[in-house]
């Protein structure tokens, strides 16, 4: 395929996504609204992303750790270890590790979801039976992740910090007390808050690029199987470019 | 046509109906009539347009030109919430059965009911769904999910969830593919009792010959894209057209 068909499936690509973002937007505040379907999203985005959430912050923590003393010792600043670790991981590396899962966890799952409901013809089903299939499977599905996400990345930090305090202790010894001290000595609100501020847009993205992969699915399992991996690769290059935006505009902003 | 059924109301009135994919012209002026308890089987090769068709009568496809009345309405100029109040009083049965993999079965018979204006009419939702499970004799299905049950289970309760609101009018996708031959006679069967009880109109898009044997007050042959023949089982079988005729090769 040569550059400019490239160049084509790609505006093609972006014009569909913008389109299906716009009818998000204007599909989301019309009643009538699918609350119980948003809870039931809810619980599934949000509860069952905590075990892989949690895990995968832990083991951030301890060996994010474990790999800065050595540098740390070598230029005699070793106490400032909690102090450094809280900065990173609060500010850049748990929303985005996080997103980055999410976005493993729940984009492929809502691309092979909505895929295979178009496959099977259950999004047609739906038309037919007068609800609207967008309202029912997308809205609540993109508002899920957008709600859901900042509180995974809050809860991450809780997690990957107190991985943090256990990789502390296994060489030296730091109480609890010292180190969420040292904590909150040098995490402020101006830290906190774009931070989480970003991760709606980490959630809405990878939301929005889950159901547009799934909605639109070719017919046949391949076509399944593409939503869901291409749902994956999009929302994580996604969240990067969100990252790359926010960094500017938190400048911009005097946060950093 | 049957002289019996010439003074009955109306249910679905297609005519010119045409709808192109590019270069590819499925439909050229197609046009059925379909009235109150009749049950018309619409025949042809796979990819001659029958589902085409089916999905233009319920308003998932929009024709290129031509009418579609349904139930009194043009489905083309009425507005979203006038179609989905018609297409309450229409059952669809697709060819994948299309029931909800995340919903148990009384929750996928309950879907067709959470329109709001039906929630304000109907008094028992409990009991308008086990009487379409009596229906088709899956009571004891109730808290099961889709994948537990076989192939002609699912379709008969996707025939349960086209029951629900009790249409006057049902379209059927290809009912019996993929079914074993007694399992498609037995939904043939259900499928004719439900007509009689509700004096349901059926359109029923197939290729299986007991289904046109079985289900068929009249078929419509649809050859390129046209109406090309029509008539009871009977006739057909004895019409001397080539194209025709090799359809009921072999019967």
């Amino acid at each position: 395929m040569n550059a400019r068909n490239q160049l084509k499936l790609f505006l093609v690509e972006a014009g569909g996504m913008a389109r299906f973002t716009g009818n998000f937007f204007t599909q989301v505040f019309k009643p009538r609204y699918e609350t119980a379907e948003l809870l039931r999203q809810c619980f599934r985005v949000g509860y069952h992303s905590l075990p892989l959430i949690g895990i995968t912050g832990f083991i951030m923590g301890l060996v994010l750790t474990m790999q800065l003393r050595p540098s740390m010792i070598e230029y005699g600043v070793e106490s400032q270890i909690p102090a450094i670790l809280s900065i990173a991981l609060v500010r850049e590396v748990s929303p985005v590790i996080t997103a980055l899962i999410f976005a493993g966890k729940i984009g492929s799952s809502m691309g092979a979801e909505l895929g295979s409901m178009r496959v099977t013809e259950q999004i047609d089903a739906m038309e037919v039976s007068g609800t609207n299939p967008f309202k029912f499977l997308v809205v609540t599905r993109v508002l899920a992740a957008t709600l859901m996400l900042p509180i995974l990345v809050l809860l991450n930090d809780v997690i990957s910090l107190y991985g943090a305090y256990v990789g502390v202790n296994i060489t030296g010894h730091t109480s609890v007390q010292l180190f969420i001290m040292q904590v909150l000595d040098n995490v402020s609100f101006s830290d906190l808050i774009p931070a989480v501020v970003k991760t709606f847009f980490f959630g809405f993205a990878v939301g929005i690029v889950g159901c547009y992969k799934g909605y639109f699915s070719k017919k046949g399992t391949e076509g399944v199987g593409v939503s869901a991996n291409s749902a994956v690769v999009v929302a994580s290059l996604l969240v990067f470019i969100i990252d790359l935006i926010a960094v500017q505009i938190t400048d911009l902003l005097g946060f950093n | 046509m049957e002289p019996v059924l010439q003074h009955k109301e109306v249910v679905l009135d297609v005519s010119n109906l045409c709808k192109s994919f590019g270069n590819n012209h499925v439909l050229r002026n197609f046009s059925l009539r379909v009235l109150k308890g009749e049950n018309v089987v619409v025949v042809g090769k796979s990819g001659s347009g029958k589902s085409v068709l089916i999905k233009c009568i319920i308003g998932l496809m929009m024709a290129d030109s031509g009418t579609v009345i349904l139930l009194g309405k043009d489905v083309s100029l009425i507005s979203v919430n006038e179609l989905d109040k018609i297409r309450a009083r229409v059952g669809f049965l697709f060819q994948s059965n299309a029931l909800y993999d995340s919903m148990t079965v009384r929750e996928n018979l309950l879907f067709p009911l959470r329109r709001h204006w039906l929630k304000r009419e109907s008094t028992d939702e409990e009991s308008l769904v086990r009487e379409a499970l009596a229906n088709v004799g899956l009571e004891h299905t109730l808290d099961m999910m889709p994948a537990e049950l076989s192939g002609g289970m699912r379709k008969r309760i996707a025939l349960a969830r086209t029951l629900i609101l009790k249409p006057q009018l049902i379209l059927y996708d290809e009912p019996t593919t993929g079914l074993d031959p007694i399992t498609s006679r037995e939904i043939i069967a259900l499928m004719n009792t439900i007509s009689k009880k509700y004096n349901a109109a059926s359109v029923i898009i197939s290729h299986d010959m007991n289904c046109i044997k079985m289900a068929a007050d009249r078929v419509v042959m649809l050859i390129d894209g046209r109406c090309y023949a029509e008539g009871n089982y009977e006739s057909l079988k004895k019409h001397d057209d080539a194209k025709v005729a090799a359809f009921f090769e072999g019967e």
